[in-house]
């Protein structure tokens, strides 16, 4: 997708005029609402857990280097192999081999965003490997070419009536539009798939240093399936996940389903710590792990917004966002979208070209009060702003402000720029909306409120 | 260099530069303490109450919340008959299971033909089965969920793959919560840890379509915990 | 004791009896009020686009003015939050980081200034209508004004207080509005749809923009639902 902050404009133009598509955000994400307000309630202290879990993700990333080393090495202890990305070509060229080296030919997926990141499908798919999503949110936009619109609920933005054509039009089985009877279309679809499949690819949430383990949540068990029949399984995580102790995931794996999902825990919460080990009977004869960097190290670097780093990716901000709420997930133009996808893109994929997403955001901190590990997410938007600026001025902002540097603490400029702005009050209304309108951006939806007379600084002069 | 060498280097030149603790407004001279932060996450966590009573009313509540049939018996007898009872009701031809002593003996009450996973099994035999029998490691309290491994409950698929689950458990399971139990799984199995362990929370489940609940996405449609 | 009474651009060239109002109040519970009549913006404007040099070129004569001030109120959240909780990031590293760190820490916004520091709820006010408060997210989420209002509004004769069903964002943001004008204006549909399920006559807010924001939306759109400032509330006897 596009990165042009005019193509930006262009989407969220059209998807915020949608009222119907701002009806049906708004119908899910209420449902969300309720039982994860019930679910935060029924923490004892949601907030100290907030701040253990803050302060446990502050020790994980920035002693980063030395989980990964200790993650690495229990892995590989017990017969995982564990692969290194720089970039995400190198994680698809390390993939793609893997399924070379075993012939594969259909790939069986569970959930993982970071496939998204790499554009993993996509080039799998050139070379001619079948490659089938088994979340229901994943198959459901995989059959409609589009990327997933939200990281936790893929196709939300859907309703039954949309997904039970495409089933139709797609697979031509189609019973009714109930959601029960188009799951079971799924399962059923899926079954064969699983038991068939060559190599079964999963993301992850968490990385256990200590334990040497990949902690996987989920609600449908098709995760659980991609690692327990396919001969070989390939897992991709970010650097980023590791967290240092196994009993760490006490506190994570119920916040993570509380803010993610209003769930006290979702239905499976599994650890993997090796392929399959002599004395059992199932799972893959091979693992192999892939970390993956694409410039996560950079956002590291930046120790101001490095806490963008501790983000479990529940979902949670996206949520609260009024932006996300009323453009949706697709406007992004990105694989990470909401207050998260807007701090970090800029830094994940260029600075200059995904400001924009900094930039569309009205500060109002709703993301920063719900993120459980305490990410100062509207603060680092801030931050790119001026990053951004610093780097790269805007010719004529820059000279707006300089211009109103002068005019606003000079109480005779002042003075003057509010008489002409009562005085002209008249002309305005009749171009008021028009493109003759230099106040257009506001007055195309708004009227702008009558100009007084008498200001406050009037008035508090003539009191004396 | 190897890609290895190159991300480390990376992460160690970026970290050379501190970055201030949570809540510590931007002050990057406050330590850590040596205590995991997580230490004390049974204080936040929703509370579970002290006697074992207590402990298997909330199990009780969360499994029926979680639409999961529980189901606390006095004896192996009772066991016996709530085993036929499930079998008669749900038209079970065909069971899948794993040698233990409680899924021995489930089995045995069931009189059914078995599938046994420790030995290897086919895929397509185990579709043709209509429930799994297995055991596990931990009943949780907190959550209504139950603790499974690899080792524990005949492998990685019997717990997932038949569309119904029952879980054969020990009245001495029972933890109070999620600290516990990964307390326990740490004790019994470290440093040689079953590849798989999974915490089971409720049958399978979606919210994919319009945020509905439906049950049975993949997973089990059905769970059932019978506890002896 | 003396109060620098800090009234933001807006307030004084389109809101100017919300301003009116705060020095009423003020005088009337027995404070000197003084308001320094050469600055008029607190910055936020260039800060908020990440053009730090530019707001500093704005905010540093509010610094120099407000230095010697016993107690500085400022008539919004917004404009509040920029010089309590951002000028000492502004002025970090600059000859003014002191005097920022000195002035933030004498600085409130006008409701927390009555209820948090003078102790003050009851303001003798009548106002017979049905109302609904919107929080400004900077007053709410940077500096905690959420009680304050409420506490205030608790005392006002026949006035009824319906809260509105959601808390959100109505979509000024600032330069957002002009930038991101579609997002801006839906954000502010949202936040007119919650308020007319109250049933309210008067939205109230402590912040004027917000109010300029909603109101432009329903007099663009016809509707009947008015706006009014918390300082005018307060002042209506």
């Amino acid at each position: 997708m596009s990165t042009s902050v005019s193509e930006f404009k262009t989407r969220a133009t059209k998807k915020a005029g949608d009222l119907r598509h701002r009806q049906v955000i708004r119908t899910a994400l209420r449902g969300y609402e309720i039982v994860r307000d019930k679910r935060k309630a029924a923490f004892q202290s949601w907030e100290s857990a907030r701040q253990a879990a803050a302060e446990t993700k502050w020790e994980a990333v920035n002693h980063l280097d030395e989980h990964l080393v200790a993650l690495t090495s229990k892995l590989e202890a017990r017969g995982t192999k564990v692969h290194w990305a720089s970039t995400a070509a190198q994680a698809r060229e390390i993939i793609a081999q893997i399924l070379r080296d075993k012939k594969a030919r259909s790939i069986i997926k569970s959930k993982a965003m970071t496939s998204e990141e790499i554009h993993l499908n996509h080039a799998l798919e050139k070379e001619g490997f079948t490659v089938v999503e088994s979340d229901l949110g994943e198959f459901i936009v995989q059959l409609r070419h589009e990327p997933p619109y939200h990281i936790v609920f893929p196709s939300m933005h859907l309703t039954r009536g949309e997904i039970k054509d495409l089933f139709q039009k797609e697979l031509g089985d189609a019973p009714s539009d109930s959601p029960e009877d188009l799951t079971m279309v799924a399962r059923r679809v899926m079954r064969q798939k699983y038991i068939a499949a060559d190599v079964g690819f999963t993301g992850a949430n968490f990385a256990i240093a200590e334990t040497g383990m990949i902690s996987i949540t989920e609600n449908e068990g098709n995760a659980r399936l991609t690692a327990a029949l396919p001969k070989t399984m390939v897992t991709l995580i970010g650097i980023e996940k590791v967290l240092p102790r196994f009993a760490d995931l006490a506190l994570f794996l119920p916040m993570l389903a509380t803010a993610g999902a209003g769930q006290p825990m979702t239905c499976y919460n599994t650890m993997y710590s090796g392929p399959r080990q002599p004395g059992e009977c199932d799972g893959p004869e091979e693992w192999h792990v892939v970390l993956l960097d694409n410039r996560r190290t950079e956002l590291l670097a930046d120790a101001e917004q490095r806490d963008a780093l501790h983000c479990i990716r529940c979902g949670a901000c996206l949520n609260v966002c009024p932006i996300f709420r009323n453009v949706g997930g697709h406007t992004y133009g990105t694989t990470y979208s909401g207050p998260v996808g807007a701090v970090i893109t800029p830094h994940l994929r260029g600075l200059q070209e995904w400001k924009h997403l900094s930039n569309a955001s009205s500060l109002c901190g709703a993301c920063t009060e719900a993120c459980p590990v305490k990410i100062d997410l509207h603060h680092h938007l801030l931050q790119n702003r001026r990053n951004a600026s610093a780097a790269q001025p805007a010719f004529f902002e820059k000279l707006a402000y300089q211009m109103f540097g002068i005019v606003a603490n000079e109480p005779r400029f002042w003075s003057l720029a509010k008489k002409i702005g009562w005085l002209t009050q008249p002309l305005h209304s009749a171009i008021k909306g028009s493109v003759l309108d230099p106040a257009r951006s506001w007055t195309k939806t708004r009227d702008l409120p009558p100009m007084p007379r008498e200001t406050f600084k009037d008035w508090w002069r003539n009191r004396k | 260099m190897s890609e290895r060498e190159n991300i480390l280097g990376r992460i160690r030149e970026a970290l050379k530069v501190p970055a201030p603790l949570p809540g510590s407004h931007g002050d990057t001279t406050a330590h850590a303490t040596a205590e995991p932060p997580a230490s004390h996450a049974r204080e936040w966590l929703p509370s579970v109450g002290a006697s074992v009573t207590e402990q298997f009313e909330l199990f009780a509540k969360n499994a029926a919340d979680l639409k999961a049939d529980f189901q606390l018996l006095a004896s192996r007898d009772e066991l016996k008959a709530a085993l036929v009872k499930l079998r008669d009701a749900e038209k079970w031809q065909r069971i899948a299971s794993h040698d233990g002593e409680l899924s021995n003996f489930a089995c045995k009450s069931l009189g059914l033909p078995v599938t046994l996973t420790d030995r290897g099994y086919e895929v397509q035999e185990m579709e043709k089965c209509d429930a799994a029998i297995t055991e596990c490691d931990a009943l949780i309290a907190q959550t209504g969920g139950v603790a499974v491994t690899s080792r524990s409950a005949g492998g990685r698929a019997l717990s997932v793959l038949p569309p119904h689950h029952v879980v054969i458990a020990r009245r001495e399971q029972l933890v109070a919560d999620l600290p516990s139990a990964f307390a326990l799984l740490q004790q019994k199995y470290a440093p040689d840890f079953p590849s798989m362990i999974s915490f089971i929370t409720g049958p399978s489940r979606t919210g994919d379509i319009e945020r509905i609940l439906v049950l049975g996405a993949h997973g089990p449609k059905k769970l059932t915990v019978l506890c002896v | 004791m003396t109060v620098t009474l800090f009234i933001p651009c807006f307030i004084d060239a389109l809101y100017p009896r919300a301003g009116i109002s705060m020095v009423e109040i003020l005088e009337r519970l027995g404070h000197r009020v003084v308001c320094p009549e050469a600055i008029a913006c607190c910055g936020q404007p260039p800060f908020n686009s990440g053009y730090h040099a530019e707001a500093r070129t704005i905010a540093t004569p509010v610094l120099e003015k407000l230095a010697d001030a016993e107690a500085v109120v400022i008539g919004s959240g917004s404009c509040g939050a920029m010089v309590k909780k951002f000028y000492p990031e502004l002025f970090k590293d600059t000859r003014h980081a002191a005097l920022a760190q000195q002035v933030a820490a004498r600085t409130w916004e006008f409701s927390d200034f009555l209820v948090s520091k003078l102790g003050v709820t009851d303001l003798g006010a009548k106002f017979p209508h049905k109302v609904t408060f919107h929080d400004g997210c900077h007053g709410l989420r940077e500096l905690g004004i959420q009680k304050q209002p409420r506490a205030l509004l608790a005392n006002v004769k026949d006035l009824e207080l319906v809260e509105l069903a959601e808390v959100s964002c109505c979509g000024f943001g600032g330069t957002f509005a002009a930038k991101f004008p579609m997002i801006s204006t839906a954000m502010g549909e949202v936040k007119c749809a919650t308020a007319a399920e109250t049933g309210a006559e008067y939205i109230v807010s402590s912040d004027s923009s917000c109010l300029m924001h909603i109101q432009g939306l329903l007099t663009r759109q016809g509707k009947p639902t008015k706006t009014i400032s918390l300082a005018e509330v307060l002042n209506t006897q």
